[in-house]
């Protein structure tokens, strides 16, 4: 299973350590080089130090053929564009974005983003401990819909986005 | 019209302060708490000190009834959220976003932001009219932005030298109005027969360009060594 993710803080270089360990190839994005600290010695997957927000960026490092794609940077925002430029411009298979604003994960995940949300989790560990009630969300709330549901203008194909030159790109 | 501008940098300022002369509703989100405070200093009661990324706070500025939404900050990811929650969340019709670094500005129509404004790109088209290249020059984007008014300027070697304009194969969905030939500009005829050094001016879809690049500078191979 290959395996890309954006951001190496603690979340990104656990999992990472997880997916490589479990023996599939991973792929780590951070625009800081310290952030690779963070991996174990052991790490046996590349770890690159580039825009996760970038197109290109991520097209070399292989998101379009991804069978898993994670965004887990500090910005909620730029985990939703790196998602979004995984799954509409480069067509990676599972994408999964940390989206720690609630109500931001809940409508990302109605325009078809799979969000993980670290607001409702650990309100609903710490619930769940105190015997409160609890949210009974799921963890990662899988994607109910596409933002091209309800386009009143034309949409391009997925395939063709950031194909070949954007408006007068190729100077 | 009921505009939200969101980001209080100096684009957002000015367009506020525009918006509001002109005597529109506005309300401007700033999310840095002093530089708020500055602008409602100036402009007046209109600001909303908070992220506009957040539903929450969108929901208080009133995006609900927004007629307009223009997300201009400074950072591509917070500008396309902006749009995003806007549209699909608030039911706003028509968003507008500014977007910094040009490679997504493909990305932002795709994903259903309205209007995408490019300064970079805008600032590249205005340099490169002015540097003599062996390409097709991007004079504006008409329409939705999928119609490009082009210009070729044509050199020695080009297809189209001592061809009048019937003989040329233009492709489909895309035409040629008028050249510039010594500075003079005048309306291009069937008959016309084009010389090197004129400059041919087209509208054209985006995607006729490949083929507009043929027939006006010459294949793409032979350009190599440009």
């Amino acid at each position: 299973m290959k395996t890309v993710i954006v951001g190496c803080g603690r979340v990104g270089a656990t999992l990472a350590d997880l997916f490589d360990r479990a023996g599939h190839e991973v792929i780590l994005l951070d625009l800081a080089t310290r952030a690779f600290d963070r991996l174990p010695a052991t790490f046996s997957g590349s770890a690159i130090r580039g825009d996760g927000t970038d197109e290109d960026t991520l097209r070399r490092a292989g998101a379009a053929d991804a069978d898993v794609f994670l965004a887990l940077t500090e910005g909620d925002n730029r985990n939703v564009m790196a998602a979004q430029v995984a799954a509409e411009a480069l067509g990676a298979k599972r994408t999964i974005a940390k989206i720690n604003d609630p109500l931001r994960a809940a409508a990302y995940a109605e325009l078809g983003l799979a969000t993980l949300c670290r607001t409702s989790l650990m309100a609903d560990a710490v619930a769940d401990y105190v015997g409160l009630p609890v949210s009974g969300l799921p963890g990662i709330r899988t994607p109910s819909g596409t933002h091209h549901d309800d386009q009143h203008h034309a949409t391009e194909a997925p395939a063709s986005v950031g194909q070949g030159a954007v408006r007068g790109q190729e100077v | 019209m009921f505009v939200l501008v969101v980001g209080g940098g100096k684009v957002g300022y000015y367009l506020s302060r525009e918006l509001i002369e002109s005597g529109h509703e506005v309300v401007l989100m700033e999310k840095d708490r002093p530089r708020a405070d500055q602008i409602a200093d100036e402009i007046g009661s209109v600001v909303v000190p908070h992220d506009g990324c957040e539903g929450k706070y969108l929901a208080e500025a009133g995006a609900n009834r927004a007629d307009i939404v223009a997300a201009v900050t400074g950072d591509d990811e917070d500008n396309l959220v902006i749009c995003q929650m806007a549209r699909h969340h608030f039911d706003v019709k028509r968003t507008i976003a500014r977007v910094n670094n040009p490679k997504n500005e493909r990305l932002f129509k795709h994903l259903g932001v309205d209007e995408i404004i490019s300064p970079t790109r805008m600032i590249l088209g205005s340099i490169e009219q002015d540097i003599p290249v062996h390409e097709l020059l991007h004079l504006a984007a008409l329409g939705e932005g999928e119609l490009e008014l082009i210009e070729a300027h044509l050199q020695a070697g080009s297809p189209a030298v001592g061809r009048a304009t019937k003989d040329l194969e233009i492709p489909a969905g895309c035409a040629l109005f008028a050249y510039i030939r010594e500075g003079v500009a005048a309306p291009l005829g069937p008959e016309t027969v084009l010389r090197e050094g004129d400059k041919v001016i087209a509208i054209g879809k985006t995607e006729c360009e490949t083929l507009l690049h043929e027939q006006l500078i010459g294949a793409a191979e032979a350009l190599d060594g440009r």
